[in-house]
């Protein structure tokens, strides 16, 4: 028997609010599914499950927020013998009871849920969030005064029949995003104030040619749909990606006093969302991925961010992170580590710059690369061999 | 198909990438892309949506061309029927 708990997604997060079960007792689960919704200041994340199994219990229901760690079903595993009492509340006889483990004591006073369980259909809470309503002044009809798709509608009717004067500023047509930007805002000062509190960061810089990145990109997607083509990012995504491989000391966890390197690649990819505010998510596995596979994931990540759908894993499981300004923006850009990282690698806007060629002065685009590491898991000259490694791998496009 | 059903299709696929703002406001000769603050990825999803739509398929060399709104109704409406 396992519990599924709310899980920690980023150093600051507290607490969750369960927004839309996607599995319900006696479905068949395994490891990877999506079985919750859960709205966190990150947005609405979908939860997924590591065990393969069957959902035995649900012990939180839509709308109540609870703390990280809490459980919130249980799943019997699938090694485990059928029991009869699938539905039931007690868990199969033979087990051990798990005990319900409250979350973990947190410093400081308990908090109570700051606001009161509200119970909303999911329905409701993806219209509220697309008219801009905010649901906690919807009167609810449902049972038990839940707000369902129906109120939100007139509640919007209502706000669209107002006088002008009364009416929001945003035009009528604009669909908020269904993320909180003063939450997300929070909760990036949060986990950068820890960053810069707890982490001894230092900093390497290195500028990178980008001539033939830029040539052999030129050259690769003249003969490609636009659907195939590349930018830049996958390349710098996978150079990255190689170039932790070797120095492993920049990708992986600091945790519990030490630097736990980790044994595959992930590299989180920070994507700026329309309005404000950014998410940094997994693309897995990025040093084994082709860079058309590199480019496809990108693509997927970036439509899914700004739509405010992503999932848990990809937001949990980086193990270093790239930041990248793109191809309109500064020179450079010296990132913040993202705990429990210990190194992220920001690439600045490519600009044509003059560039030594054996004696001549030739104009040639290059690339700002910096590195902000931990000195508790690595020291400056194991950066500048990364930088370097980096640059050199951007400069074998045909290698990537 | 005319200017204004083209100006049309472009809007909503505009619409598609900067959901938050109305293409109508954006001058004729302004930069798209920094007046949008469009980066390059969601710049190729209006190209692959350009050419789903419109069966235009824009080459990278010819991005320039539809740099903005008045360019890219002129390429456009050049290119569309010529594959």
């Amino acid at each position: 028997m396992a519990e599924f708990r709310m899980p920690s997604l980023g150093a600051d997060m507290e607490a969750g609010t369960l927004v839309e079960w996607l599995k319900q007792v006696g479905d068949p689960v395994k490891h990877g599914d999506v079985i919750a919704v859960v709205e966190t200041q990150k947005g609405a994340i979908e939860i997924e499950v590591f065990e393969d199994g069957v959902i035995e219990n649900l012990l939180v229901s839509v709308g109540q927020t609870v703390p990280v760690g809490t459980a919130l079903a249980f799943i019997r595993s699938a090694g485990a013998l059928a029991t009869p009492a699938v539905g039931a509340a007690k868990v199969p006889p033979r087990v051990a009871p798990s005990p319900v483990v409250p979350a973990p004591p947190r410093a400081g006073p308990a908090a109570p849920a700051p606001f009161a369980a509200l119970k909303i259909s999911p329905a409701a809470r993806r219209l509220a969030a697309d008219t801009g309503i905010d649901i906690g002044t919807v009167q609810g009809s449902g049972p038990e005064g839940a707000v369902v798709f129906v109120d939100v509608e007139n509640a919007w009717r209502r706000m669209q029949a107002a006088p002008p004067a009364k009416a929001p500023p945003a035009p009528a047509k604009a669909p908020a995003k269904g993320i909180d930007l003063a939450a997300m805002r929070g909760a990036i000062a949060g986990a950068m104030a820890r960053s810069k509190r707890e982490i001894p960061h230092y900093y390497v810089q290195h500028m990178a040619d980008l001539g033939p990145a830029t040539e052999w990109l030129a050259r690769t997607n003249a003969n490609r749909p636009p659907e195939g083509r590349l930018v830049l990012a996958a390349l710098i995504v996978k150079a990255v990606a190689l170039a932790v491989r070797g120095l492993p000391e920049f990708n992986g966890f600091y945790r519990d006093g030490r630097f736990e390197p980790g044994d595959r690649v992930h590299v989180g990819s920070a994507i700026a969302l329309r309005g404000g505010g950014l998410v940094a998510p997994a693309i897995h596995d990025a040093d084994r991925l082709g860079l058309d596979d590199v480019m496809a994931k990108l693509r997927d990540l970036v439509n899914r961010v700004r739509a405010g759908r992503y999932r848990s894993s990809e937001l949990t499981d980086p193990t270093v992170t790239l930041t990248n300004l793109g191809d309109r923006g500064a020179d450079a850009l010296l990132p913040i580590i993202n705990p429990p990282q210990v190194a992220i690698v920001a690439a600045g806007t490519p600009a044509r710059r003059p560039w030594l060629v054996g004696e001549a002065i030739v104009a040639r685009p290059v690339l700002q690369l910096a590195l902000a590491a931990d000195h508790r898991a690595s020291d400056g000259h194991r950066g500048a061999m990364l930088l370097a490694d980096i640059a050199r791998r951007l400069a074998e496009p045909a290698g990537l | 198909m005319t200017r204004d059903e083209l100006k049309r299709v472009l809007f909503v696929e505009i619409g598609n990438i900067a959901p938050e703002v109305d293409p109508a406001t954006v001058g004729d000769d302004v930069d798209l892309r920094e007046a949008l603050d469009i980066d390059s990825i969601s710049f190729l999803n209006l190209v692959i949506a350009l050419k789903a739509r419109l069966g235009v398929d824009v080459p990278e060399l010819d991005y320039p061309k539809i740099r903005t709104l008045r360019a890219a109704l002129d390429y456009l409406a050049a290119r569309i029927g010529r594959g």
